[in-house]
């Protein structure tokens, strides 16, 4: 029998603490659409997509209804674009990105991923061409997104693709200046990226993904720092404080599992996975920064905010492994500036520097994410953030990722207003000093020793 | 298959007439109810069998939100597999 301590538990979850399903995510496979002439592989690529999720909107709706919960966003994801467009030899690949924006219209999703390509070990054709059209790919549409993977802990660092993308950020935030460089909000940068990831803007339907299947990215940092908030929690210690977080995410991954389930029912396709993760929202109260301040930090970026965020993120995954039945994606605590509204106002404040973020992401569950840097910073420094950070990724085994926006025409402290869940957030200041010569050399980094671990 | 509906408000006369009412008009059966007043909150919960309901689940459930809104009482109905899902392992 239901009990009115946990009915309410759930209701004042969703209305009050901004529990939601963020994310129903199809990934759809666009291997049988190759062709080589481009106009066939566009028309192929249009014809499947609107035909496996033309329901994808409705149903979701459908169980938004029927379980009472908020389910955020619809997303498509599609396998990289790099390899749809090897086959056609076209340099005009931007046609697949209008592709994808026309059936991303059509089927009235959210967002669609996959316009990526995989080039941790080197460039196969349709690589290059596909990269140097992103700014211009992310500048003509509006729902697609960009994902490049430039190293792993198998492969090492292709650095020369590193050094690729320092000017693609760059040259994606001017070519949408006078749109807030929203180009660069739209395009992600990894290390070891997942195949099954439901999250954008680094979704993409990896090769060994099935034909069609559903991911869902469930939410929740409000409901885990209310858990937190209530006077029972004020006496716990940090054992007390990580069960905590525990038995609330498992809570919020049951729910997960449930649309998910019901979304596969419905929609005739494969369940894919979960992705455990706190993705924070601009809201008030949704803030994975918050979570950090009430375990006990004056403000997030504080000495401090390493341990307490590799606790909750280890935490989180903790809760939720048990919760569903196969986990994937990015899985884990996001810390995206602009928007999180406790990570904007320590950024405000300059308690959150970029040094400090780059630390977290050691232990958190992506990397460098909704950050904005001065629109004067050179495509090498940005080439140097991402090698730093893929590194941090490669050594650990784990995904890291580099998201930042240089704000064209703006300095620190000046602000971004991205709108919507992308928030808005101050420039923040980035070293100064020149890796020229360190991103010229290019060439690969060679993949770490697994074993010798110190 | 059953449903839970939660309606929260200020107390007044007859809240528990009128919403058994609408339930009625679309052949929910209620099965059980619990209530009680906070200060001068009133808060109940229903649980509801909809197996025979005349319309479709999406639009009870709208209805119900909407009767709500009309007598200044937020009505939620949800599925009971949300709370089973989260609360039992």
């Amino acid at each position: 029998m239901l009990e009115t301590r946990d009915i309410l538990e759930t209701i004042s979850m969703i209305q009050d603490e901004n529990l939601d399903i963020r994310t129903v995510t199809m990934g759809i496979s666009l291997l049988d659409c190759i062709d080589s002439n481009i106009d066939v592989a566009c028309q192929n690529i249009y014809n499947k997509i609107t035909n496996k999720a033309k329901n994808l909107v409705s149903v979701c709706q459908g169980i938004e209804k029927e379980l009472g919960i908020p389910i955020i966003n619809k997303r498509i994801s599609v396998t990289p674009i790099a390899m749809i467009a090897a086959a056609t030899h076209s340099k005009d690949v931007v046609k697949f990105a209008l592709t994808l924006e026309k059936a991303a219209r059509a089927v009235g999703v959210n967002f669609i991923g996959g316009y990526s390509a995989l080039v941790q070990k080197g460039f196969a054709a349709g690589d290059k061409e596909l990269i140097e059209s992103i700014p211009e790919a992310l500048s003509v549409t509006d729902h697609v997104c960009s994902s490049v993977n430039i190293g792993s802990t198998k492969t090492g660092i292709n650095m020369d693709a590193v050094a690729m993308m320092g000017k693609v950020v760059r040259r994606a935030a001017e070519l949408t200046a006078d749109r807030q460089c929203i180009g660069a909000a739209k395009l992600v940068v990894f290390c070891n990226a997942p195949e099954d990831n439901p999250f954008m803007a680094g979704a993409f339907h990896g090769p060994g993904e099935p034909d069609c299947v559903i991911n869902v990215g469930v939410s929740g940092p409000g409901v885990v720092r209310a858990a937190l908030a209530r006077p029972e929690a004020q006496s716990l210690d940090l054992s007390g404080v990580a069960d905590l977080i525990k038995r609330t995410a498992f809570k919020i991954t049951r729910m997960g599992q449930l649309v998910a389930m019901r979304a596969s029912e419905r929609l005739g396709v494969q369940f894919g996975i979960v992705d455990l993760s706190l993705a924070p929202t601009p809201a008030v109260g949704d803030s994975v920064a918050h979570i950090l301040e009430e375990i006990g930090l004056e403000s997030v970026g504080a000495c401090g905010t390493t341990a307490c965020l590799a606790m909750l993120n280890d935490a989180v995954k903790k809760g939720g492994v048990m919760a569903t039945s196969h986990v994937g994606g990015l899985s884990g605590a996001f810390i995206p500036v602009t928007e999180d509204a406790g990570m904007i106002d320590a950024a405000r404040s300059g308690a959150l520097t970029i040094e400090k973020l780059e630390a977290m992401t050691a232990v958190c569950s992506v990397g460098l994410d909704m950050i904005n840097i001065p629109g004067d910073t050179p495509s090498e420094v940005i080439s140097a953030l991402i090698a730093d950070e893929a590194a941090i990724g490669m050594v650990n085994s784990k995904t890291t990722a580099v998201r930042v926006i240089p704000a064209i025409g703006l300095e620190v402290g000046e602000e971004l207003d991205f709108g919507g869940l992308l928030g808005s957030g101050p420039v923040m200041p980035i070293s100064g000093y020149s890796p020229l010569k360190f991103i010229n050399r290019g060439g690969r980094i060679p993949a770490p020793l697994q074993s010798l671990k110190n | 298959m059953k449903a839970v509906l939660t309606v929260v408000g200020k107390d007044a006369v007859g809240i528990l007439a009128k919403v058994s009412t609408e339930c009625a008009k679309y052949n929910v059966n209620i099965l059980d109810v619990s209530q009680s007043i906070l200060q001068d909150m009133f808060c109940m919960i229903m649980i509801g069998d909809v197996d025979k309901l005349n319309v479709p689940f999406g639009e009870f459930s709208d209805a119900m939100a909407k009767m709500g809104d009309e007598i200044n009482m937020s009505i939620h109905v949800m599925h009971e597999d949300l709370f089973n899902s989260m609360h039992r392992i």
